[in-house]
């Protein structure tokens, strides 16, 4: 659904099922590059069993409108802002990578909005090359082909988004160039990265972070590896810890593993 | 930016899709001859049933070993993904079923399978779809062809069996200025000589049952999305971007930025249409596969070789193969298929309709026989066999003669090949 906020006319996926304000509600928020669509299967699962679900396209990518967030902050706002919009007082957030920064800020900033945190595939800081920086903007496919490898952990994963027959090698590569292309004003990929490079609070963050959180970390993680999440485990106040056997894009080749995860989680 | 290597073409060929079976250990990919697949429970039931949760539910749908097969060749294509059929025509018609219906419209070129001409022209029309058919080459044909219902442009890359060289980037263009996305059947050529989503093309068909089976045993086909289409921008695939009734509603272009087209493909074309692929068919393709790049290699050699023969023969008058400077496609195929045009190819032999036959007869290494990309040398006559149903007019627009030989170049010795063809064009000659 298409939500009218402080920062543009924002998209919602809300799973399949009707937006009911009157349900809890979980956000899903992606990282550079992606879209409301990596948490296809999650988010749809939850819609159907008693979750009012919001995965959001960032500002400025693919169906919201509005200016891209140039900070973790900026993006942090434009939560807050939906949350209003939408009339829910409380909400559980689940961020992927940049978007796990983005739930981090949002739950530390505003803690009376946030029943549960999930973070997935997460670290800080967030330190992207300057090299890869570069080419994001000089050569942004062979940069999203080089972020494209090092994000997925095998061949042959299980059953995974869209279902067998997936090959998620080329589905990541084909939404990452999507995404790219769906803001011809502004290089998302670069403004993506540069966010989560300039991140600097976010171990303060997460000692002020008052609700349950959740680490969701891939064992094969080459671009969040799990030690790179140690430093938030460390200061958060009430964390669990799963990890599982892929790679950065956890919500595609673990499925089932997330959905567990975040099941467990968000019932308890 | 170092650091980093995507897996190449050979090592997908073997990997793509396919680890040692957790629970065997078994290293080759096992065959899943089962048609359905227990639930864990009742809730994991009705979340597969509403694609909340992946998984296999009946092989119809999805299948284990077919979906390692699917991998592998979106893997090799550069594919989001893909949907294994149960032959090549049937991928071709779960493409068109699934992005259109009666009172819509193909633009496709001239120079196709005639099983492929023979849907589009006779069957599709009898369920309300038309096309325009435009030779390959005829740029300014294709754009003129459009009409406001047409769905889709649809070309192989290179013609059968008179090998014009489909020109993607520029055809792929004109399709997407109309705003529909091109469908290219590459049976012919394999992903081992060309890729067609990296010049543009959205949607890739191959007849499995030629080069990527390789060895004439199996009858199938696959269907590949490349994801780059955008369905909603082009405005005219409400089968896409709509509530779809006959799936709980879905929006399939919202569930998906870039599988819109594979979810319905799956969730109506092969659940409805049921033309699924059988595990055991998908094994004998994988078992192809593994070897597609070793034997793409020779079949290449031994066309080389063969095509050289022919072109200084004094009884043959044409030989139809890009390899040579006088083939209308040879510029394009030096640029679009620099490892070359394929190894089937058609040639002209100077005489009468007899010395035809007796040279087909004479053949012994050749197997007279209609199918092509075999490990073994084959041979045909197309005006009597794969292309009788076509008028003398649609013979001749797809660059087929009365007198027109098709070979498919195997595996064997070439010397043995040449030798072949040599005592079979001495026979023809006495036929006079």
């Amino acid at each position: 659904m298409q939500v009218s906020t402080p920062n543009g006319t924002l998209y919602a996926y809300t799973g399949g099922k009707d937006f009911d304000a009157a349900k809890p509600t979980v956000v899903f928020i992606h990282g550079v590059l992606n879209d409301h669509s990596v948490w296809i299967l999650q988010s749809r699962y939850l819609a159907h069993h008693g979750w009012n679900v919001l995965a959001i396209d960032l500002p400025g990518h693919c169906k919201s409108g509005g200016e891209p967030p140039a900070s973790v902050e900026e993006a942090s706002a434009a939560i807050l802002g939906l949350l209003d919009a939408v009339g829910v007082q409380k909400a559980a957030l689940v961020g992927h990578s940049f978007g796990s920064l983005i739930a981090l800020e949002t739950a530390a900033r505003a803690p009376e909005r946030v029943s549960q945190l999930v973070l997935v595939g997460t670290a800080f800081p967030m330190r992207v090359s300057p090299a890869l920086l570069e080419s994001s903007v000089s050569a942004p496919m062979k940069a999203i082909d080089m972020v494209n490898t090092f994000s997925h952990s095998t061949l042959a994963p299980p059953p995974s988004a869209l279902g067998p027959g997936t090959w998620l090698y080329g589905g990541s590569r084909a939404l990452m160039r999507r995404v790219l292309a769906s803001n011809t004003q502004v290089n998302v990929f670069f403004t993506g990265f540069k966010a989560c490079d300039s991140y600097a609070h976010g171990e303060a963050a997460m000692a002020q972070v008052q609700c349950p959180t959740l680490f969701v970390l891939g064992s094969q993680d080459q671009m969040t590896p799990p030690k790179a999440a140690q430093s938030l485990v460390s200061q958060a106040n009430n964390a669990k810890v799963v990890k599982l056997p892929a790679g950065h894009s956890l919500m595609t080749e673990a499925p089932d593993g997330v959905l567990q995860a975040l099941k467990d989680f968000l019932k308890a | 930016m170092s650091g980093y290597s995507d897996p190449g073409f050979d090592t997908l060929a073997l990997h793509a899709g396919a680890a040692p079976d957790p629970a065997t250990g078994a290293r080759a990919v096992p065959i899943h001859l089962t048609t359905s697949f227990v639930f864990e429970s009742s809730d994991q039931a009705a979340a597969l049933f509403n694609l909340e949760r992946a998984g296999h539910v009946y092989s119809r749908i999805s299948n284990p070993t077919t979906a390692v097969l699917e991998q592998r060749v979106a893997a090799l294509e550069g594919g989001i993904g893909a949907i294994a059929t149960a032959s090549g025509q049937a991928a071709l018609h779960l493409a068109v079923a699934t992005l259109m219906g009666a009172g819509n419209h193909i633009v496709a070129s001239t120079a196709l399978y005639g099983g492929s001409q023979n849907l589009l022209h006779y069957t599709m029309r009898r369920f309300g779809i038309e096309t325009t058919f435009v030779q390959p080459g005829d740029i300014d044909g294709w754009r003129a062809a459009v009409r406001p219902n047409t769905k889709l442009f649809f070309g192989e890359t290179v013609g059968n069996p008179g090998l014009d060289v489909l020109d993607i980037p520029t055809v792929s263009q004109i399709a997407h200025e109309a705003g529909v996305p091109l469908l290219v059947d590459s049976t012919l050529t394999s992903p081992w000589l060309i890729k067609p989503f990296d010049h543009g093309a959205d949607l890739v068909y191959h007849s499995a049952t030629k080069f990527l089976s390789g060895h004439g045993t199996v009858i199938g086909g696959v269907l590949v999305d490349a994801g780059s289409f955008d369905w909603e921008k082009s405005g005219k695939f409400t089968e896409l971007t709509a509530a779809y009734e006959g799936f709980h509603n879905m929006v399939f272009s919202e569930e998906s930025t870039v599988g819109a087209f594979l979810l319905r493909a799956r969730r109506e074309g092969l659940r409805d249409f049921g033309a699924c692929l059988s595990p055991h068919s998908a094994w004998l393709i994988l078992q192809g596969i593994e070897t597609l790049p070793l034997r793409m290699a020779r079949h290449m050699d031994n066309t080389a070789k063969v095509v050289e023969f022919l072109a200084s023969h004094p009884l043959v008058s044409r030989v139809g193969h890009p390899l040579l400077e006088s083939h209308p496609s040879h510029t394009l195929a030096q640029k679009l298929l620099p490892r070359g045009a394929g190894s089937v190819f058609s040639f002209d032999i100077a005489g009468s309709r007899a010395q035809g036959k007796a040279f087909i007869e004479t053949l012994k290494v050749f197997s007279h026989l209609a199918n092509v990309g075999d490990a073994r040398s084959l041979v045909i006559h197309p005006a009597s066999t794969t292309h009788f149903r076509m008028s003398d007019e649609a013979l001749a627009q797809a660059g087929i003669g009365p007198g027109t030989i098709r070979l498919s170049i195997g595996l064997e010795d070439p010397a043995d090949l040449i030798d072949d063809l040599k005592k079979a064009l001495k026979a023809a000659e006495k036929a006079a």
